[in-house]
């Protein structure tokens, strides 16, 4: 199960300043390795991958695999032309996309 | 049915390049024993994934930092910090950011796709780690050029079923 998807943006930001950006989602990130106590393995089911538009264009985008912990948290940095909406977007081994929106304000 | 011999010829290749490049990582991994780690063999997967990535390119060391826990009390959250050294302009930036480990079952940990709007070359995830062993960053800059730095993390308690 993918949920609660968590956005941290500055409260405000100037025009053409470099931002951070730190998400976290609620998953499991179940490896595919581990086995029940009934001996039955567990099925792979992670978060493959995550995409981040500003505006509608691509400015982040990352692949996971099984070694990044459950409840996958990046962070990483964008400079930002002015005001806008983040769409983040978190799709995992089922084809199931999770998107969260960010309102980005400009001072 | 494919030709025998076309498969013991493709079988070849394989080992030939797999072997290729378990010796071009071999310099990274010294350099790493060097610093007081114990020699760790980096796993097959390893070796194939690091071949995929670089591909004909060696990778260099230098303009990678990697923040990551001397000791991992749990190998199941092992914050990793990367930044590279870089302009981040349309002439020269950095493309991507892999991260690998030569002893998780899977070796592929996550790659962090970057163009010039990131304006800062750096990315912050956690990580599982099984056992005590090197984690691997290259990253792939626009002219094609690869960087490397290997860490070596002690792992208290492994990340369980990684």
């Amino acid at each position: 199960m993918t949920a609660n998807p968590r956005i941290k943006l500055p409260d405000a930001a100037k025009a053409g300043e470099v931002i951070e950006i730190k998400t976290l989602i609620t998953h499991v990130m179940e490896t595919g390795n581990r086995h029940d106590k009934n001996g039955k393995p567990i099925p792979r089911d992670i978060i493959n991958s995550f995409v981040v538009k500003f505006e509608g264009q691509q400015v982040f985008r990352a692949t996971f695999g099984p070694g990044i912990s459950a409840n996958p948290y990046v962070a990483f940095h964008m400079r930002v032309p002015g005001p806008g909406v983040f769409e983040f977007a978190w799709t995992d081994d089922h084809g199931v996309t999770t998107v969260a929106t960010a309102l980005l304000k400009v001072a | 049915m494919p030709d025998p011999i076309d498969i013991a010829i493709l079988n070849r290749r394989t080992f030939v390049a797999a072997g290729a490049a378990a010796a071009a990582f071999l310099p990274y991994l010294a350099r790493a024993e060097d610093a007081g780690a114990n020699a760790l063999a980096p796993s097959q997967k390893f070796e194939d994934d690091f071949a995929r990535i670089a591909g004909a390119v060696t990778p260099i060391e230098g303009k990678v930092t990697v923040d990551l826990p001397e000791t991992a009390e749990n190998g199941n959250f092992v914050p990793i910090t990367i930044a590279v050294e870089s302009p981040m302009t349309d002439a020269d930036y950095v493309r991507a950011i892999h991260i690998l480990s030569t002893e998780n079952p899977h070796a592929h940990v996550a790659t962090f796709y970057l163009s010039p709007v990131n304006a800062v070359a750096r990315v912050q995830t956690r990580m599982r780690l099984a056992k005590t062993q090197n984690v691997v960053v290259l990253a792939e800059q626009s002219n094609g050029e690869m960087l490397i730095l290997t860490t070596l993390v002690k792992v208290t308690i492994g990340g369980c079923g990684i």
